[in-house]
């Protein structure tokens, strides 16, 4: 069936904008977006239907970099499976290692020692400051202003990966959590250099918003367009920086209070519109509250182990049971849902993936607009393809 | 109102703080971050990881193999690119002990993903990451897949690239060397005293004392001690 010929079937209550009806002045232009578009992040297909400039219906066609993750998991150790979860969102390794370690902690009942639980936050924090920047960096590459911004962001990205690369051995795929702590010690001098390189991220995020937040085309562009409401984003359950954007208080550090969240001061930033300047500035906001917790951190770090002693590295097989891990990823909500059968490998391994989620209700913000902006909402909902597809 | 925002002070603004790099990077170091590679190079982090190699002691790569062939590695190894065959003969290892070795040990760095975790889960300290990563080459079948020469490295090397981290490799095998040593000892002068007791009727409390230091050790070789760091710290 051809994009333009699908009819939008919307249950009661589910709040979608009204169907764009065609003006009726010649044909409807079919356009496959993707799968290889400069906009689309990787490979994503999007067809679209469009009336002059404007979309009238939009598809989005995922599954082009489906890589058999859960099912891999199925039949491997669950240690096996944790530098899988590096892939599946390459800018956020952490959080995916943090996420699967929660579940199969919560599966197990492992305690986390105190000085492993702060290298987490440290950790996880850093990771939502470099994939906070360099999102934002790409939505200014869709506007069109190809590469300042990017290579800003990166410049700072690229100072945190240093660090991750230090301790965990890797820049971006670090496999570095264990069940029940971490792989590795940090160093005094990891520690100090970790500080400079917070200091000097305020500063960043000062010149990032001089450079960008009045900027008067960004403001043009992304004022108004891609308006997502709350009512359709708690219904699509949509997570992260695009549900705060909309004005949902709704942080699961906050929320579940998993880790040792509660211990640091810091505020949910929360946008009015749910458009896309309203995420990119939740995004700012967020880099910012970050900071603020890595300055709370740093200087906290008790010592102590970095793993339980009780657990275990090989031959690790959890009883019977199911546990669901989920933390606040960058980019939302990140689950793992674990069924175990109290064999080595789990029984079923389940990836609730944020990037995935944001992306269902694409159609719903891209109505109307004109394809230049369907390429930057499609920026504005920051996914990584490795998450989306799995 | 779009008129008015459209005078263009934002952009103003950006345009300034694009000009304060642009020319900052001919002063400040901090705002020119990029490097020249190939000509120019950053040295790599200490514990940085590419693929696997394996460690050998001594200038004989087959002699001095760590590798005892027990298979974990390839058990362990999540997308499986490690392919060992079994030797049907021992050779000595680093304590005179004699072991199975690899026959072939094959590793298949196409597919690899360079997670270390078979460096975490070896207990004979004897795969470790190497920090080589300009391994270009236009062979994609046979090139990608190194066997037990190629992947061989001495110890020294592994001292060159990760300094910290071979030097508590060394501490530990040390350690164990010497323990197993003090308990081949104690288990000779066990074996010994026993012999003299059997030679001169009683004396059972000294068959008693002599293996006491020696039984409480756990297997320091044992795959499964807890007590053994994971791999890769520095």
């Amino acid at each position: 069936m051809s994009v333009a010929d699908m009819k939008l079937e919307r249950p009661a209550g589910w709040n979608r904008p009204p169907v764009i009806e065609p003006s009726g002045e010649g044909e409807l232009l079919e356009l496959a977006m993707g799968p290889h578009h400069p906009s689309t992040h990787g490979v994503f297909r999007m067809d679209v239907a469009l009336d002059g400039e404007n979309v009238i219906r939009l598809k989005p066609v995922f599954g082009y970099l489906h890589r058999n993750h859960e099912k891999i998991a199925e039949g491997a150790s669950y240690l096996a499976s944790m530098p899988y979860t590096d892939r599946l969102d390459y800018f956020c390794s952490l959080t995916n290692n943090w996420a699967y370690a929660l579940a199969v902690e919560k599966l197990v009942g492992q305690e986390v020692p105190e000085r492993a639980e702060y290298i987490r936050v440290i950790l996880a924090e850093l990771t939502r400051i470099q994939n906070h920047a360099a999102s934002i960096g790409f939505l200014i590459q869709e506007m069109g202003a190809s590469g300042t911004p990017l290579m800003y962001a990166f410049k700072e990205r690229e100072k945190i990966l240093d660090l991750f690369e230090s301790l965990t051995g890797s820049r971006m795929m670090c496999n570095y959590m264990r069940f029940g702590g971490c792989r590795v010690d940090v160093s005094a001098p990891w520690l100090d250099a970790a500080r400079k390189v917070v200091a000097g991220l305020s500063q960043f995020v000062d010149e990032f918003e001089a450079l960008l937040s009045t900027n008067e085309i960004l403001m043009a562009r992304c004022q108004g367009m891609g308006i997502l409401r709350p009512e359709l984003a708690v219904n699509a359950g949509v997570s992260g920086p695009m549900l705060r954007a909309t004005g949902v208080n709704y942080d699961i550090r906050k929320v579940d209070h998993y880790g040792i969240y509660d211990r640091f001061q810091f505020r949910v930033p929360l946008g009015d519109h749910g458009d896309i300047y309203d995420r990119y500035m939740v995004r700012i906001l967020e880099m910012r509250e970050s900071i603020k917790i890595l300055e709370q951190a740093l200087p906290q770090i008790p010592a102590g182990p970095i793993m339980d002693p009780k657990a275990k590295i090989r031959g690790f097989r959890p009883k019977p049971g199911e546990a669901y891990g989920r933390i606040e990823a960058p980019k939302g909500e990140l689950g793992f849902y674990l069924i175990s059968d109290g064999g080595p490998n789990p029984y079923r391994y389940r990836v609730r993936p944020p990037s995935l989620i944001n992306l269902t209700i694409l159609e719903d913000m891209c109505l109307g607009h004109n394809v230049a902006d369907v390429v930057l909402i499609f920026g504005s909902v920051d996914i990584v393809l490795g998450e989306v597809d799995r | 109102m779009l008129e008015e925002a459209l005078l263009g002070d934002g952009i103003l603004k950006g345009m300034a703080e694009t000009a304060r790099n642009f020319f900052g990077s001919y002063v400040s170091k901090d705002r020119l971050t990029t490097v020249e590679y190939p000509e120019q190079r950053i040295p790599t982090a200490e514990n940085a990881r590419v693929f696997p190699f394996l460690v050998y002691d001594g200038a004989d790569w087959e002699a001095g193999m760590r590798c005892v062939a027990c298979q974990i590695c390839e058990k362990e190894c999540p997308p499986k690119c490690i392919y060992i065959e079994k030797s049907a003969d021992k050779k000595p290892d680093y304590v005179g002990k004699a072991q199975f070795y690899p026959k072939r040990f094959d590793i298949d760095i196409s597919v690899c993903m360079s997670c270390q975790i078979c460096v975490e889960v070896c207990p004979f300290e004897a795969i470790k990451m190497d920090t080589q990563f300009e391994l270009a080459t236009t062979d994609r079948f046979g090139g990608l897949l190194y066997d037990r020469k190629e992947l061989s490295r001495s110890n020294e090397y592994y001292h060159e690239i990760h300094p910290t981290e071979a030097t508590e490799v060394d501490a530990r095998l040390a350690e164990e060397k010497a323990k197993l040593e003090a308990k081949a000892k104690a288990a000779a002068e066990a074996a010994a005293a026993k012999a003299a007791a059997a030679a001169t009727q009683p004396a059972t409390p000294a068959k008693a004392d002599s293996p006491a230091p020696a039984a409480p050790q756990p297997s320091p070789l044992s795959p499964t001690d807890p007590a053994k760091p994971a791999g890769g710290e520095s």
